[in-house]
């Protein structure tokens, strides 16, 4: 079960937002709407899920409607129509008692502009939702102190916010929403108003912090690059509409229509693709002991290829062998693949980034074997698929 | 010519009416306040007048965190004394006290719930654009049906007139509250008891406490308005001056008020700005 399940929702603002909904079912755009009626389009008909443990980031341009739908995912706006479930949990249809428990349970919220008491202290801004909870003061203080730790910000526990910088003002937001030990960050452009440099290092330290919590996070941005650093999926926000859902990779190799193509065209792409995404599928390949040098000959001129990786008995790369030595081999009547084989191959894992890989095949005489999990050969990369790869966006799938 | 709206009389025959009715209560009412009133002046006359000027002086002093202010009510306060009004002043500051205190126990409670809530908003303001505007003789007239002729009549026509403020801007400062972090309690599950009392009030106080600094200052002045109806005091002074026609003791007893007036001032808003 998906851990936050958005279906069909609808956000219209507006004092009658009936009719325009009804418009909006019908097709019109949100532009026709509002000439119409009058009424804004927030979110028109959006649809997706978060699995637990994962990271998805809502991107879009401002006015796109994605800080309008996290905030219907904790009902800090209502929802026009549409449901959402946490942990299978109707949160629209919750009593405002109840919907207060969830928040303070499962919702840890992230502000873009910090959202601070100016009143309270760092450690008093921390403990704040645990003070709502109703827990004890010496276990609240307690837990926030530990939060604080968390986020590099003990010894500033007694300044106040305004004595921080904004990166520190939001390690304490991000405090804030940790001390209540919630399932779920909603985090709303949070890293947005911060320098570029600063902001960098806030995005490896949640990266980092993840690693040890495991949270569930949705994170709202419009930041490309962010959204790919950050997220393990993108929903791809415009005009209140989901474009497209994807990996990162899936977005950028393939867009869903020309918005999402206009949007990712700038991306440096070598740092979003992998291995495992330019490889080409190692199809055929020699077996030593099984093949001779006629049969590896054979599958080469086949495939089209000057060298084939040779696996050994356990099916793991052994090395290569060239189609020149080959030839070699049965001039001078045949023998063993083994006597030929070349052994100082590079082999890469699945997740190796691109730019890596541009270094490693720049000087290299055969192929990169693309290495699984197992240690089994999933895949082979040469010069061209990889350049492929980097120019036409996708080729390789 | 067309015949004038009796609206005079019909509000007379309503006053008339409340005061037929009702005017019993607030008799006895004004009898208990009186009593407390004259027991509240004599325990402050009680002390001689040096010892409560230099404890007066120094209480502003440690409240201002000021010397200068210190040194100026300790002036101020000796000059007063000097020139024969010490009695009238206590008594001025007496009726200022327990009228600012009414009108903000009423006011700043009314200002938070007009903050919270649209409909009382909407009766609330209107209200206190005509208790503003109205001429503040006006309020005397029917205080003296009400609660006779006295200080009681003078502290109920004062707290309709010092009011406003603290209504006025308590429904300010929290309405003022910035919208984001109004969001943020929300988002934290607070319930709205919780976001008033944690985030509203102390983000509200320095606005809250302008507002307490105004009605302290309208209080003042509507004193001398109100020894008209017998609420004596330094008041009294300047009153009974102009039916004399004695110039000189008026601008003594003017002076008394404008002292007594920058000391409370001063105070209130050096508190007001270490809040902020």
């Amino acid at each position: 079960m998906a851990k936050i399940e958005v279906e069909n929702l609808y956000k219209i603002f507006g004092p009658h937002p009936a009719k325009a909904l009804r418009l909006l079912r019908e097709g019109r755009t949100k532009r026709e709407i509002m000439e119409a009626t009058g009424h804004g389009v927030g979110v028109n008909d959006a649809s997706f899920s978060v699995e637990e443990g994962e990271i998805v980031v809502v991107m879009g341009l401002s006015g796109s409607g994605k800080s309008t739908l996290v905030r219907c995912i904790n009902r800090l706006i209502e929802p026009t129509s549409g449901t959402v479930r946490i942990d299978g949990t109707d949160v629209t249809a919750l009593a405002p008692d109840e919907l207060r428990r969830l928040r303070l349970a499962k919702l840890g919220m992230v502000f873009q502009n910090f959202a601070l008491f100016p009143h309270r202290t760092v450690v008093q801004n921390t403990e704040y939702g645990l003070e709502i909870q109703g827990v004890d003061p010496s276990a609240r203080r307690a837990k926030a102190m530990e939060a604080l730790e968390l986020v590099g910000l003990k010894g500033w526990e007694d300044s106040h916010p305004k004595q921080l910088s904004g990166g520190m003002q939001q390690r304490v937001g991000l405090a804030r929403a940790l001390a209540l030990d919630p399932d779920i960050l909603l985090m709303d452009e949070a890293f947005s108003a911060l320098d570029p440099l600063i902001r960098r290092d806030m995005q490896d330290e949640l990266i980092n912090l993840q690693e040890q919590m495991q949270k569930t996070i949705l994170f709202i941005s419009h930041d490309l690059d962010e959204a790919l650093k950050l997220g393990q999926r993108i929903v791809l926000m415009k005009d209140g509409a989901i474009v497209q859902v994807g990996t990162p990779e899936e977005i950028l190799t393939s867009p869903a229509d020309d918005y999402v193509a206009r949007f990712v065209e700038d991306v440096d792409i070598t740092k979003v693709l992998t291995a495992e995404s330019v490889m080409k599928k190692a199809e055929t390949v020699a077996y030593l002991g099984t093949d001779g040098p006629k049969a590896a000959m054979r599958k080469m001129r086949t495939s089209g290829i000057s060298s084939i990786f040779a696996l050994d008995k356990t099916h793991h790369v052994a090395g290569i062998v060239t189609a020149d030595d080959c030839a070699a081999l049965i001039e001078a009547g045949g023998g063993e693949l083994a006597s030929i084989l070349r052994t100082d191959i590079t082999t890469v894992t699945l997740d190796t980034p691109a730019t890596e890989l541009i270094a490693l095949i720049h000087d290299l005489p055969y192929p990169l074997a693309v290495i699984g999990g197992t240690g089994k050969l999933q895949g082979v990369i040469v010069r061209g698929t990889l350049l492929g790869a980097i120019a036409g966006r996708g080729l390789a799938q | 010519m067309i015949n004038s709206i009796p609206l005079g009389d019909a509000i007379e025959a309503i006053i008339n009416f409340l005061v037929d009715h009702f005017s019993f209560l607030t008799r006895a009412f004004s009898a208990t306040t009186d009593t407390l009133l004259s027991l509240l002046e004599h325990a402050l006359l009680a002390l001689p007048p040096w010892l409560f000027i230099a404890l007066a002086a120094l209480l502003v002093w440690r409240l201002s965190r000021n010397r200068g202010l210190g040194v100026f009510a300790l002036a101020g306060l000796g000059l007063i004394w000097n020139l024969g009004l010490w009695s009238a002043t206590v008594s001025t500051i007496a009726l200022v006290c327990i009228a600012t205190l009414v009108a903000i126990s009423i006011g700043i409670p009314l200002g938070i719930l007009s903050a919270m809530n649209r409909t009382i908003y909407r009766i609330v303001f209107p209200i206190l654009d005509v208790m503003q505007t109205m001429p503040a003789f006006v309020y005397l007239i029917p205080a003296i049906p009400f609660f006779g002729l006295g200080k009681v009549a003078a502290i109920f026509s004062t707290v309709v007139f010092a009011m406003p403020p603290a209504i006025r801007l308590t429904c300010l400062g929290i309405r003022q509250t910035p919208p984001e972090l109004v969001e943020c309690a929300e988002a934290f599950g607070s319930n709205r008891w919780q976001r008033l009392v944690k985030l509203e009030l102390p983000l509200a106080a320095p606005t809250i406490l302008a507002g307490v600094n105004q009605t302290v200052m309208l209080a003042l002045s509507m004193v001398v308005i109100a020894a008209m109806i017998g609420a004596k005091g330094l008041g009294g002074e300047v009153w009974k001056a102009i039916q004399r026609l004695q110039m000189g003791r008026g601008f003594e007893a003017g002076i008394g008020i404008v002292i007594v007036a920058i000391i409370l001032d001063r105070v209130l808003q050096k508190i007001g700005a270490r809040k902020r």
